[in-house]
């Protein structure tokens, strides 16, 4: 057993569960950068970019997530290759959507043709990341914008009368006081986004899934040392297993930082 | 081939009626909506159905949850714990390994379609969402009005159905109009999950990726989809307002609650 437990395919495996953390650990902040930004752009005094960040936020709200996933991983990559394409081969004279295919230079293809595996890999990982990202931003931008307009409108009456400037008011007191009233709403979009990662496999990584999938299937003694029957259910029970730690580990550790948090504000949660 | 044409062939689709194979060229907007809208019809099934027999489960479970009794309760707590603490992915898949172990017994082999297993894993996992939304709001019902139960006689089960209930409703009614709007966007998952498609008969999701495949432009069948869900959104929070109306309808004009259109993430 242990012998099994160790198998190279198996070293895979566990690797992949890195990948997911790694995920998560990148794509947290950026879809939160992701959000601030969506938020602001909501709030903004400027109309253009104010329609911008509205419509960025709701518009997610309305769709399934996954059509996100599944559309932004093809218009990403092909956005990305165009835009290559026009830098890199200016005198190239054919369209580039032929029909039902999408032509570019060889030279701006993504990655490279002759590239070796790990950067295709790579590759792949983050156009993942830049998926999850701009989807889960969105839901950030929802939860911040809400928490923006939840800052007592006093706090900022005060601040402006202490003749601070909009950017002033919006930096040294929007901005301090309003985690405390997204913090319930981000937490919700930790474990959302905990959950959302076993989509990484319709995006095309390997991850926890893909290995699962692999390795239960069933073993013919010609072609493996370890040969059984169908154990996917017991690899994707393992899975559920760790999914289920994973939150529940969240939920605690969330549940301190708010209690931390709310320490001093105005909030039922301080009083409490 | 005119439009028309097109829809009698292929409206019907996703439910084995017409054409029985895809189309293979062209890929004109007309096949595309048609297709994709034909797809939508699982959405719906799925959607609906997983909804009605929720509902019911929900309250069994939350009344579960509440109950004080250690043998009652504690199933209820970790059947939501395990249904909300694991991704729906995850649950399609465990459940498809699970309900072929059961077909090789020889036991119920329908399970393993998408059309039935799938159904089992929504429900239960609508039920798990609804059940801890229904529990937050029965323990959220005002003092006053069980209090004032009592006071005109009312005990145990009248009590319960006659002002105990219609309140944790009324206030669970805007989370809930929440959760069925995420759980018609669940649907999708169906056909990318462990589950088989059977003779190409997805839903709006499969049919949108089938064309993008083909035809290596996202950007026309993925938004056909997103303008059928916020039609369907729409639609979903329009049927709920009404009932929301219903729930509010004895309280005075100011201290209704409001369905709005941007609804929050919990979920």
């Amino acid at each position: 057993m242990a012998c099994y437990l160790t198998t190279g395919k198996h070293f895979g495996f566990y690797w992949s569960f890195v990948t997911v953390l790694v995920l998560l650990a990148v794509t947290a902040p950026t879809a939160l950068l992701f959000g601030f930004g969506g938020a602001s752009a909501a709030r903004s005094q400027f109309l253009p970019i104010r329609w911008f960040g509205t419509i960025y936020i709701s518009i997610v709200r309305g769709v399934p997530d996954i059509a996100f996933f599944l559309f932004f991983v093809i218009a990403l990559d092909q956005g990305f290759e165009f835009l290559r394409h026009q830098y890199l081969c200016p005198d190239w004279t054919d369209r580039i959507w032929q029909g039902n295919d999408f032509v570019v230079c060889s030279a701006a293809k993504l990655p490279l043709g002759n590239a070796p595996q790990w950067v295709h890999e790579v590759y792949g990982f983050f156009l993942a990341v830049l998926t999850f990202a701009i989807v889960f931003g969105a839901f950030a931008a929802n939860v911040l914008h809400g928490a923006m307009q939840a800052v007592p409108r006093g706090q900022i009456e005060t601040a402006e009368a202490y003749g601070m400037t909009r950017r002033q008011a919006f930096w040294h007191v929007l901005v301090p006081q309003m985690w405390i009233y997204a913090l319930p709403g981000l937490s919700n979009l930790w474990m959302l986004l905990i959950k959302a990662t076993p989509l990484l496999f319709l995006l095309g990584v390997e991850d926890i899934v893909y290995w699962a999938r692999e390795l239960g299937g069933t073993k013919q003694a010609r072609f493996s040392d370890y040969p059984h029957g169908d154990w996917r259910l017991w690899y994707f029970l393992a899975l559920l297993v760790f999914y289920l730690a994973f939150t529940r580990l969240s939920e605690v550790v969330l549940s301190r930082i708010t209690r931390r948090l709310s320490h001093g504000q105005a909030t039922i949660g301080a009083t409490a | 081939m005119s439009c028309w044409q097109t829809v009698q062939d292929y409206g019907l689709r996703a439910i084995g009626i017409g054409e029985r194979l895809l189309p293979r060229e062209g890929f004109d907007l007309c096949q595309q909506f048609t297709l994709i809208g034909s797809g939508l019809i699982w959405n719906v099934y799925f959607g609906l159905l997983a909804l009605l027999a929720g509902f019911f489960i929900a309250n069994a479970v939350a009344l579960c949850k509440a109950s004080s009794n250690p043998w009652i309760r504690k199933p209820a707590e970790w059947f939501v714990l395990v249904f909300r603490g694991s991704p729906l992915f995850i649950q399609f898949f465990l459940a498809y390994f699970i309900f072929l172990r059961i077909k090789q017994a020889g036991y119920m082999p329908w399970l393993t379609s998408a059309q039935a297993g799938a159904l089992v894993v929504l429900v239960l996992n609508t039920a798990a969402y609804s059940g801890e939304i229904f529990f937050g709001a029965l323990r959220t019902v005002p003092r006053g009005e069980v209090e004032a139960a009592d006071a005109y006689g009312f005990t145990g089960w009248k009590r319960f159905v006659s002002i105990v209930w219609p309140t944790t409703m009324r206030l669970a009614w805007p989370a809930y109009t929440n959760e069925a709007i995420f759980l018609f966007h669940a649907t999708t998952l169906v056909f990318f999950s462990g589950f088989p498609t059977w003779r190409q008969q997805g839903d709006a999701l499969y049919y949108a990726n089938y064309f993008a495949d083909k035809t290596f432009n996202p950007f026309i069948p993925y938004p056909i989809v997103a303008f059928y869900f916020i039609l369907l959104t729409l639609a979903l929070i329009g049927t709920f307002g009404l009932v929301n109306r219903r729930l509010n309808r004895h309280l005075p004009q100011e201290r209704r609650t409001r369905l709005k259109f941007r609804p929050n993430i919990i979920r």
